[in-house]
């Protein structure tokens, strides 16, 4: 199993906001975690990530087996946990792609590979981004500011691509975004679902799914997982909302 | 590439001189402790000065002693006692052995390897046999043949005044008179060395020109005079980097650079500042009271000044420019980076007295630990100014809740024509940033690091290419523990 949760509990500020989650992503498989404003989806991605400030009060995450929180956030960007953030924060005067070189030769140094140079950077950089239009002036500008929001989300996937990671957590990666950038976007994360590769995709609308059909769907209501199912939960929960699963829950 | 090339040039002249005897001796020569009449003889002595040079000297002394410290930049020392110091400090050429290498200590060592020195030079930069070598005579000596092909002289202050004293009686105290502050009288007093440079009329001078100014022995201040003239057309680029000795006593560096730019000159002023800051509680370091200042006093002619300020106890600096000629150009870049209990009061002054007289100022100013960061600046435009442009801007990095950062910019405007424009900011290091760095596994001081010198892209742009690979490397060692 790639990501194994099994209840876990959260607390930002001594308030619980993870209530007992447990949910497991083999290797291979895309799952879904659906839910409202304020259910803990963000929260959720943040604790994987290991962000300080996110209190684990009970419980426990397996990453390929291995307690993850025995980790900081760049150790386990080298053990190949990548999160694709819902807000891409800004650097200002740090260019793109000394950014990407930067975080590609630290995450190298990391995995016992050998530096690239910024040449090799430079065309590694430009493979992966023909397919997410991203042109050489992006690549020039510094990061994510003055970025447009799809701009934004396709950096995002750019560097997942980049990073090779092993779990990939997509926090609303669709936010945002109109629908040729959702596309775009969901195209990104398609290419990159292979056997070895678990992904965990948190979103609040279905529309997303249509374009990235997950294995499995959670939903996600008050910090609790209140009912897993295939693909076709996602649909039903878009006609019904989430009112209606919280009452059957 | 000079700098570098300067020190590694350096690093094998003082290879030989450890190979040839030198090594067996680090004794130091000084003048007797304190400051007096006889200290002023002895270091004119030791120079061979000629009796005008002596009696310059000895006027700025008989000033100083009347003067008293200024007190109004926003930092805070014990009173200095000037006379606990010594004001001359030479390596004789015989005597013990110098320390090993091993004996020297790792943290040093490990600092200068971060800084990506090689090894053969943290011979020089661990402070063995190495004050002779960054005297700038050696460094003068490295270039000259190649640069007196292009007719620019390029040498020790000290041998100008015997060789070309035309040029240095002209020069000397015409843009910082001798009494135009408490630290500069005193330099004007005792200096004892320093880069004296001239590019004649016409010329580009082939080479980055560079010194590295090392403060060695204990319990003496260095007291550096530069003095640079680009003749009519001429264009210069100088570079200066500085490192000091790890001491818990405070050393007083009071230096005086004096620029002058003819006729459509062109000089390039560039500092990388590195003196020891004092350790984690504040103990030691080098007081750094200097006084730069820049003359465009021939139509059409530039001067810039870069600075990047990590080290020091505490700074206290203004680098200037008189834009006398029309035409003329003043910039000022800098980057002034305070940690633990470090102060800095830094800025520029630009002085608009020509038509059609432009500057520009980007101050960047970087405030960790227990440190306070102050820009103060100048700008001001005289009557007959018509059409003087200035613009400012100024921003300010906070790291942490206990630093300060603090900003005075005077502006005098006394003609009508004037555009003046001044921005300023100031942010911190927001928990965001470090977490988006280091969820894309970039290490929590490696994200500092370059979060900062994205900061500071402005500034170190303006740097020569080998000098600012240098600088963003310092930029990164001097927050080291800043966070977390």
């Amino acid at each position: 199993m790639m990501l194994e949760i099994d209840d876990l509990h959260v607390a930002v500020d001594g308030k619980e906001i993870l209530k007992g989650i447990s949910l497991s992503v083999p290797a291979g498989e895309v799952h879904a975690v659906m839910g409202p404003n304020g259910s803990g989806k963000s929260t959720l991605s943040y604790t994987l990530a290991g962000r300080e400030g996110y209190e684990i009060t009970r419980g426990r995450i397996l990453y390929a087996g291995e307690d993850l929180t025995l980790f900081s956030p760049e150790e386990r960007a080298a053990k190949g946990v990548f999160l694709a953030l819902q807000y891409p924060v800004e650097i200002p005067g740090v260019t793109t792609l000394t950014f990407l070189k930067t975080a590609l030769n630290a995450l190298r140094r990391a995995r016992g590979l050998p530096e690239l140079d910024a040449m090799r950077v430079l065309k590694l950089v430009r493979e992966k981004a023909a397919a997410l239009k991203i042109g050489e002036d992006m690549l020039k500008r510094p990061l994510n500011a003055g970025f447009s929001g799809g701009e934004k989300k396709r950096m995002e996937i750019l560097q997942m691509a980049l990073f090779d990671p092993k779990l990939a957590v997509l926090d609303e990666t669709d936010s945002g975004l109109d629908i040729d950038a959702l596309k775009l976007v969901a195209e990104g994360v398609n290419a990159l679902r292979t056997p070895e590769r678990a992904m965990l995709v948190i979103t609040h609308y279905q529309r997303l799914l249509t374009h990235i059909v997950p294995n499995r769907v959670h939903v996600l209501v008050q910090g609790r997982i209140v009912k897993s199912g295939g693909p076709d939960l996602a649909l039903e929960l878009e006609a019904t909302g989430y009112e209606r699963v919280l009452e059957e829950a | 590439m000079a700098l570098r090339e300067t020190t590694e040039r350096v690093a094998d002249l003082a290879g030989e001189k450890y190979k040839y005897g030198f090594v067996t001796d680090i004794e130091t020569e000084r003048s007797a402790k304190g400051l007096n009449e006889d200290v002023v003889h002895f270091i004119s002595a030791k120079k061979n000065e000629p009796e005008w040079m002596l009696e310059w000297r000895l006027e700025a002394f008989r000033r100083w002693r009347e003067m008293t410290e200024p007190v109004w930049a926003r930092v805070h020392y014990p009173r200095i006692d000037y006379q606990n110091s010594y004001y001359y400090a030479a390596p004789k050429s015989q005597g013990e052995r110098p320390k090993s290498l091993e004996e020297v200590d790792p943290k040093l060592l490990e600092t200068y390897q971060k800084l990506g020195i090689p090894l053969s030079e943290q011979k020089l930069l661990a402070g063995v046999a190495v004050d002779a070598v960054f005297d700038s005579v050696s460094v003068a000596t490295t270039f000259k043949a190649k640069l007196t092909e292009a007719g620019v002289i390029f040498c020790p202050i000290s041998e100008a005044i015997r060789d070309h004293p035309d040029l240095v009686r002209k020069y000397l105290g015409s843009v910082v008179p001798v009494t135009d502050n408490f630290f500069a009288t005193l330099n004007s007093a005792v200096f004892s060395d320093g880069t004296f440079v001239y590019v004649p009329k016409g010329v580009r001078c082939p080479m980055e020109l560079s010194t590295y100014f090392r403060i060695n022995a204990s319990e003496t201040g260095q007291f550096e005079r530069t003095l640079i003239i680009a003749d009519e057309g001429s264009y210069v680029s100088y570079l200066e980097g500085c490192t000091a000795p790890k001491r818990d006593e405070n050393q007083l560096h009071a230096a005086v650079v004096e620029l002058v730019a003819l006729e459509r000159a062109e000089i390039k002023y560039s500092t990388v500042q590195n003196w020891y800051p004092g350790d984690a509680e504040g103990k030691g370091g080098i007081y750094n009271f200097v006084t730069k200042r820049g003359d465009c006093r021939g139509r059409g002619s530039k001067i810039s000044w870069t600075q990047v300020e990590t080290g020091s106890a505490i700074t206290w600096k203004y680098p200037s420019c008189i834009l006398r000629g029309d035409d003329t150009v003043g910039e000022f870049y800098s980057i002034a980076i305070t940690n633990n209990f470090q102060q800095a009061d830094t800025g520029t002054k630009m002085i608009h007295l020509g038509k059609n007289t432009r500057s520009r100022i980007v101050s960047k100013g970087i405030s960790a630990g227990k440190a306070q960061n102050t820009y103060r600046g100048l700008v001001s435009v005289h009557p007959k100014a018509q059409n003087a442009r200035n613009h400012t801007q100024c921003d300010s990095l906070l790291i942490g809740a206990h630093c300060g950062a603090h900003t005075v910019p005077y502006i005098e405007s006394r003609n009508p024509t004037a555009k003046l424009e001044h921005e300023a900011t100031t942010s911190k290091i927001s928990d965001d940033q470090l977490f988006y760095c280091r969820a894309r596994g970039i290490p929590q001081e490696d994200a500092v690091a370059l979060i900062v010198n994205g900061f500071c892209r402005d500034v170190l742009q303006q740097l020569p290419m080998e000098f600012a690979v240098e600088a963003q490397k310092l930029v990164g060692i001097s927050l080291e523990g800043s966070v977390g």
